[in-house]
């Protein structure tokens, strides 16, 4: 008895779960080892479009006969590479049509005219017309023609597919593709947005944390660049680092704290030299970490805040009693109450802002030295069209994600031994 | 150590003095006034002077008029330095003054002495200043979105810090780049396809969410523990590893340029933390409801849409809200699979018009507003619900 309730209960949980499992393996499990396959072969962007025999139908009026019409089919192989085979061609027409001169590999029947084109060599095209006349003589619409599409089928092969495997990709993202540099750039961008993130996120909790008025409206506003739409903030933020008309040179430069405008978003080195050390500073880099810190502290300020608010009172009353300081009691007892918040805040961040891709898309696109492992997947698959590289840089970030997530986990295993 | 209070005191209390007016003036100067210089010196003496006689007065004159008289000599010396300001710029520097005198009123010379006073003091100052600096860093590009949306190319050109809004023009002069982005650039479209992807993205990853996430909670199963790690494993995935598989099989299977395609990428990604909230929340449910439940016959079907939605209302909308959210703003998905005008989402759409050099800015802003409004409003409007969903869901982001 008890076994088929056990049972029941099993098969209830599969069919609960089985939908979203699937889902969630074929969208996101599925191409992660999708990537490995394509990242061991030469497949450009062109390839992976099927060839697709495609049809123009251009409607012609003949003069002084309105129940008479020439239709031009523009015939063409979409792909540049590949030949389609056993092209099949429909197209229907009103009842009262009837064709004048059928060719030879097509038939009307019923008033739809069905052909039969064979095989299509790549970059194939033929311009193939038919006339039609009404048999009441009624004139012809040509806003109906024209809504009906011509519907086109065939065969062809897929790269995709075959089993050719080259480790070529591999050899080109880690020897030819700057690799160093962009390991670099990646890294200071994910850690330098990460920590400037937790650092704000500390302040603005502590200073939320007190009282004072309009708490509530200011827990909100904090949150606000977290909560927008991404495409929005950074446009707004180009145009206000725009170095022709942008609002913050054209304020440096009213108050004539500089004399000709930054390009801050468009300038990869900045000499700067503090006590005669002259150095350079990532300019472009530095403001899209800006950027990231300015997006994503408020996560950080909202973790933080949740946990300084579980903080026992009686902590901060028995320091005042023995008349502790201010800063000695966020040094003494904040800090390390929240110690176990940021280190895990730190593991998260670090690995989101490593796969942060739509911020520096939309600042810099990748250019003057912004270019991060995510953008790289984009410019290799879709700027060069060389999917198989941007998939060998896809199984880069995926092999040194799994390696921090091991870090992650090793980490969190032993606080929770500690514990 | 009295001594030295008062001189931190009067010199923090004089550089906030600074900071305050520094905002103004700026802000002013981005409504055209003409104002180019801080004049730091002679705030920072004027401050010094205000706090140090704040101490010296102490409480021979009442505190009200003791902030009057110090914001009027703050005005005439600020307004005979700078001249030909209008009056509303006087009247704002008077209120800064009057709020500035609000805020060192609490200090006295007597308090002075008190051990941590500095700490004390520093740690109010930097508070405010804080408070005062993030409201600004955060709160300035939006003023900024939103008062661009209602420039003119041509008024930006002229003068690039005015961005006075002049509301005695026509209706239809004040809101053309709104009406332009409607008309020339089919916003109305956007809007719609962002909705529909929005709320089905909502409604389908309820519908597959809320069983999965009970039977987590609930049921004894083989691979129940593997389940709800490899649940969070899989959400720690990226986006951009995805992509390029996602867009050659979606390509394949004419998925792309559809709404199908956009919904089934975004509830796959959205599934993992909606199933992880719920099943945190069903958890929370007694179980003796359920029990009984089962006593009157009820399948789990009649469980789950009879005792379990009903009692968690709150943690289904704040995963709805969330998941909304979500898929409102997503762009890397939107910017690869849509390539078709017709089919584009507001993020899209707006990345689309910011390609073309040609498109005036103001567009671009309005369309940021536009995109930007309805997130922001319903965040205000159910903050406590979004709040508990950011704060389960942010292992993404």
């Amino acid at each position: 008895m008890n076994d088929t309730l056990a049972n029941t209960e099993k098969k209830t949980a599969y069919i609960l779960t089985l939908p979203a499992v699937l889902l969630v393996f074929s969208i996101i499990l599925f191409p992660i080892f999708a990537n490995i396959w394509i990242s061991l072969k030469e497949v450009e962007l062109k390839d992976i479009r099927i060839p697709e025999p495609r049809a123009k139908k251009i409607l012609k009026s003949v003069p002084d006969e309105p129940s008479k019409i020439k239709i031009l089919y523009k015939l063409r192989n979409s792909s540049l590479l590949q030949e389609i085979r056993d092209v099949s061609f429909k197209d229907n027409f009103p009842k009262n049509f009837e064709i004048e001169k059928l060719d030879s590999r097509c038939e009307y029947i019923k008033s739809s005219l069905k052909c039969e084109f064979g095989n299509w060599p790549a970059k194939y095209k033929e311009n193939f017309q038919v006339i039609f006349t009404t048999n009441d003589g009624s004139k012809i619409d040509k806003k109906t023609l024209k809504s009906i599409k011509p519907k086109l089928d065939g065969k062809s092969d897929n790269i995709l597919l075959n089993t050719n495997f080259t480790l070529k990709n591999f050899k080109k993202v880690l020897f030819e593709n700057e690799f160093v540099d962009l390991l670099l750039t990646t890294f200071y961008y994910t850690f330098f947005g990460t920590v400037g993130s937790i650092v704000f996120g500390i302040l603005t909790a502590q200073m939320v944390n007190q009282k004072f008025y309009g708490r509530t409206f200011m827990r909100s506003v904090l949150l606000f660049p977290y909560v927008a739409p991404v495409v929005a903030l950074a446009y707004t933020w180009e145009l206000l680092l725009d170095p022709n008309s942008g609002t913050l040179n054209s304020l440096l430069l009213n108050y004539q704290i500089i004399e000709t405008p930054i390009n801050l978003l468009g300038q990869k080195y900045i000499e700067i030299g503090i006590f005669g050390f002259d150095f350079k500073l990532r300019l472009a880099l530095t403001t899209v970490i800006m950027f990231e810190i300015w997006r994503y502290f408020p996560l950080a300020f909202l973790f933080i805040l949740a946990r300084l608010q579980a903080i026992p009172k009686e902590l901060y009353e028995a320091a005042d009693v023995d008349g502790a300081s201010p800063f000695q009691k966020f040094f003494k007892i904040t800090l390390p109450q929240i110690t176990a918040v940021i280190s895990i805040l730190f593991m998260i961040r670090f690995i989101w802002n490593f796969n942060k891709f739509e911020d520096v898309f939309l600042l810099t696109g990748g250019a003057s030295g912004t270019r991060t492992l995510p953008i790289n997947v984009y410019q290799q698959g879709f700027a060069i069209s060389d999917i198989g590289m941007g998939s060998a840089v896809s199984i880069v970030i995926v092999v040194l994600l799994l390696m921090f997530m091991f870090f992650y986990f090793r980490l969190l295993g032993k606080r929770v031994d500690e514990n | 150590m009295r001594i030295k209070n008062t001189i931190i005191f009067s010199l923090i209390s004089s550089f906030f003095l600074i900071f305050l007016i520094s905002i103004w003036k700026i802000l002013a100067t981005l409504q055209g006034l003409n104002i180019n210089s801080f004049n730091i010196e002679v705030l920072f003496i004027l401050g010094l002077l205000i706090s140090l006689a704040h101490l010296g007065i102490a409480n021979r004159i009442k505190s009200i008029y003791k902030s009057i008289i110090f914001s009027s000599v703050f005005v005439f010396c600020d307004g005979y330095l700078i001249q030909k300001l209008p009056i509303w710029y006087n009247v704002g520097v008077f209120l800064i003054l009057y709020f500035f005198s609000y805020k060192i009123g609490k200090y006295s010379f007597i308090g002075l002495k008190e051990e941590h006073s500095t700490q004390v003091i520093l740690f109010d100052f930097l508070t405010l200043f804080g408070i005062l600096f993030f409201s600004f860093v955060i709160l300035f590009p939006f003023y900024m979105m939103l008062v661009t949306s209602f420039k003119t190319q041509i008024a930006l050109l002229v003068n690039p810090l005015d961005f006075s809004i002049n509301f005695g023009q026509d209706i239809k002069d004040l809101f053309k780049s709104y009406f332009v982005i409607f008309k020339s650039y089919k916003f109305g479209k956007y809007i719609l396809t962002s909705t529909i992807v929005s709320v089905g993205t909502v409604i389908i990853t309820l519908l597959f969410a809320i069983p999965a996430a009970y039977a987590v909670a609930r049921l004894n199963f083989f691979g129940k523990t593997f389940l709800s790690t490899s649940i969070l494993i899989i959400y720690m995935f990226p986006a951009i590893v995805l992509v390029i598989p996602l867009y050659t099989i979606f390509s394949q299977l004419g998925l792309r340029n559809s709404i199908e395609g956009l919904l089934i990428v975004y509830t796959a990604t959205t599934l993992p933390v909606a199933i992880y909230m719920l099943q945190g929340y069903f958890k929370s449910i007694p179980k003796e409801l359920e029990e009984a439940a089962i006593l009157d016959k009820l399948s789990w079907f009649g469980i789950i849409t009879k005792i379990i939605i009903p009692l968690s209302i709150p943690a289904i909308s704040s995963v709805a809200l969330y998941v909304f959210m979500i898929a409102w703003n997503e762009f890397l998905f939107s910017l690869m699979f849509l390539d078709n005008p017709n089919s584009f989402t507001l993020s899209r759409a707006i990345q689309y018009l910011s390609g073309d050099a040609e498109t005036p800015r103001q567009y671009l802003m309005a369309g940021s507003v536009v995109v930007t409004l309805p997130v922001l409003f319903i965040f205000v409007y159910f903050e406590k619900y979004l709040v508990s969903g950011l704060t389960a869901g942010s292992v993404k982001g």
